[in-house]
């Protein structure tokens, strides 16, 4: 009984932190909206029985990627959205479109799919088996991730890098930036 | 045990335990006072109370009498907010940390009015089967409250060092993190209570004693504590903070009791490192246990809190003892000096329990 109230608070929580993620218009104020997100999956997990899962999004999500979420706007100093025409448009056709849409998922998963209901510990999900799925039977996923991962940061270095940087290194010209210097190399 | 006894059992320990928490976080900023005193040659606080040690009560009392300016200019939900966060991630960790053996008091009778039923509760809060990874999670969300700060105070020189820091503590965390490794590769669990009671079986010399029970132990050792003491902004990694004697810093926009949220937070977070650090590496509440029951129920508290006095000692002398960092080096030696040794240290540790097992 307990367990059904504590799955239905995190569970009311998550939706409503997504919702408020949408509605808010400072892009700060979604971001802690996301952390509310992420912690209360991390609590949904818990109730799920496989807490070392709940830790790591913890961890990971909520404690690393959600901090770089919120750095990055800081630094890009994002205002609040404005609301023009098209939003409003938007907002009108969107709202009840992602409303019908969630209640036919809903509708399909609860009366169209055949799984029972799961209690807790039914599903083995410590460390260990974990560890022994992730490094046996899934390692060529786990491997391609990280590669994946490192493509991603050094797309990230290179859009990142300043233009002259990146001309230096293909020997292709630099941006004329000073025309004086070429002039005097010129008269030589 | 009825569920009665457990709860009120629970709450005695929560409330004595963050009792004693909070008046070592106060005590900890006299032992700073003090030693750093010391170091360079002069008294510190001696004038109030017997070798200054009513300072945290004056101090505490300053704070709260002191006013607590909210600026218009400032974003007042996070404003509010950012010390609670702060607080709250640097307390919430010393719920898994185990003290002790267990407490065993027999049933008792008062009179003929009631009886205290029988007792026999582990000297913890909680010993959750994944105590240290909560331990993790919870340093992570505390670098919310740094970043918060420096944003809410609409302050340029709050944002760029709230940035700072949080960028500082993000990139150590990796490291702090990787280090453990080891050490549960040794113990084969998460929690914390496991993980001393797999170190019982040393003696103590020099060849056996818990650090040189993982193998690579101090290598572990040495890089959890520089990755600690930066994740906690402490000197030779506190230009964060000392930036904020030149310009600002995330703190600043803050006054009275709020800064004093901030100021606690610190020298909780000091205390979590330095219980991690002797739960870990230097074997908890193991020690040289004798005498009757009474005292051998109490001897391992005194113990753990002998070790945890000296990580937080070793914090003051090297904070008073070194130089700090500049912000690119402290950034390159965590991503390209602590990162890879954390990393060579699990592959060499992993090959080592792999080869000889």
């Amino acid at each position: 009984m307990l367990h059904l109230i504590l799955f239905l608070f995190f569970g009311l929580l998550c939706v409503a932190g997504a919702i408020n993620l949408l509605a808010q218009s400072h892009p700060i104020n979604s971001a802690l909206s996301l952390i509310v997100v992420m912690g209360s999956l991390a609590a949904e997990y818990l109730l799920l029985g496989a807490e070392f899962l709940a830790a790591v999004q913890v961890i990971v999500y909520a404690g690393a990627i959600m901090v770089l979420f919120v750095i990055t706007i800081m630094l890009l100093n994002a205002g609040a959205e404005e609301r023009t025409k098209g939003s409003r448009v938007a907002i009108l056709l969107g709202v009840p479109g992602a409303v019908i849409g969630a209640v036919l998922v809903v509708w399909t998963l609860l009366f169209r799919s055949n799984t029972s209901a799961v209690t807790i510990g039914a599903l083995p999900g410590g460390p260990q088996e974990i560890a022994r799925l992730l490094f046996h039977q899934f390692l060529l996923p786990f491997e391609i991730t990280s590669v994946l991962i490192l493509i991603a940061i050094m797309g990230a270095v290179v859009l990142a890098s300043r233009p002259d940087a990146v001309a230096k290194r293909h020997h292709t010209e630099a941006p004329k930036a000073m025309p004086e210097l070429v002039g005097a190399g010129k008269e030589h | 045990m009825s569920i009665a006894t457990f709860l009120i059992i629970s709450i005695i320990k929560s409330i004595a335990v963050i009792g004693v928490l909070l008046t070592a976080v106060a005590y900890s900023v006299w032992l700073e006072r003090k030693v750093s005193a010391h170091i360079q040659n002069r008294w510190g606080p001696t004038r109030v109370g017997p070798f200054g040690l009513l300072q945290p009560l004056a101090d505490g009392a300053k704070f709260i009498f002191k006013e607590d300016l909210t600026q218009p200019h400032v974003y007042k939900p996070l404003y509010i907010a950012a010390p609670m966060i702060a607080m709250i991630f640097a307390i919430t960790s010393i719920s898994v940390v185990p003290f002790g053996n267990s407490i065993y008091i027999p049933e008792t009778h008062v009179g003929h009015l009631f009886t205290i039923p029988e007792i026999d509760t582990p000297l913890e809060i909680t010993d959750l089967n994944i105590g240290l990874l909560l331990i993790l999670g919870v340093t992570s969300m505390g670098v919310y409250g740094v970043a918060l700060a420096g944003w809410a105070s609409n302050n340029k020189y709050s944002l760029l060092g709230g940035l700072r820091a949080s960028a500082q503590m993000i990139s150590y965390e990796v490291s702090l993190g990787l280090s453990l490794i080891p050490v549960l590769i040794k113990s084969g669990s998460f929690s914390l209570r496991t993980i001393v009671e797999s170190q019982a079986h040393l003696h103590w010399n020099v060849w056996s004693c818990p650090v040189w029970y993982v193998p690579l132990g101090p290598i572990a050792f040495f890089t959890y504590l520089i990755s600690a003491y930066a994740e906690t902004n402490r000197t030779p990694f506190d230009l964060p903070e000392a930036e904020s004697e030149l310009v600002a810093g995330y703190h600043t926009e803050y006054s009275a009791m709020k800064f004093a949220m901030f100021f606690m937070a610190e020298y909780a977070n000091m205390v979590t490192v330095a219980c991690l650090a002797t739960l870990l590496f230097f074997g908890g509440w193991l020690g040289p246990v004798f005498g009757p029951p009474i005292l051998a129920m109490v001897l391992p508290i005194l113990w753990f809190c002998l070790k945890v006095f000296f990580f937080m000692f070793l914090y003051v002398w090297v904070r008073w003892t070194l130089p700090r960092f500049r912000y690119d080096q402290l950034m390159a030696f965590g991503w390209k000096v602590l990162l890879p040794l954390a990393v060579a240290n699990i592959v060499l540790t992993s090959l080592y329990v792999a080869l000889t097992s």
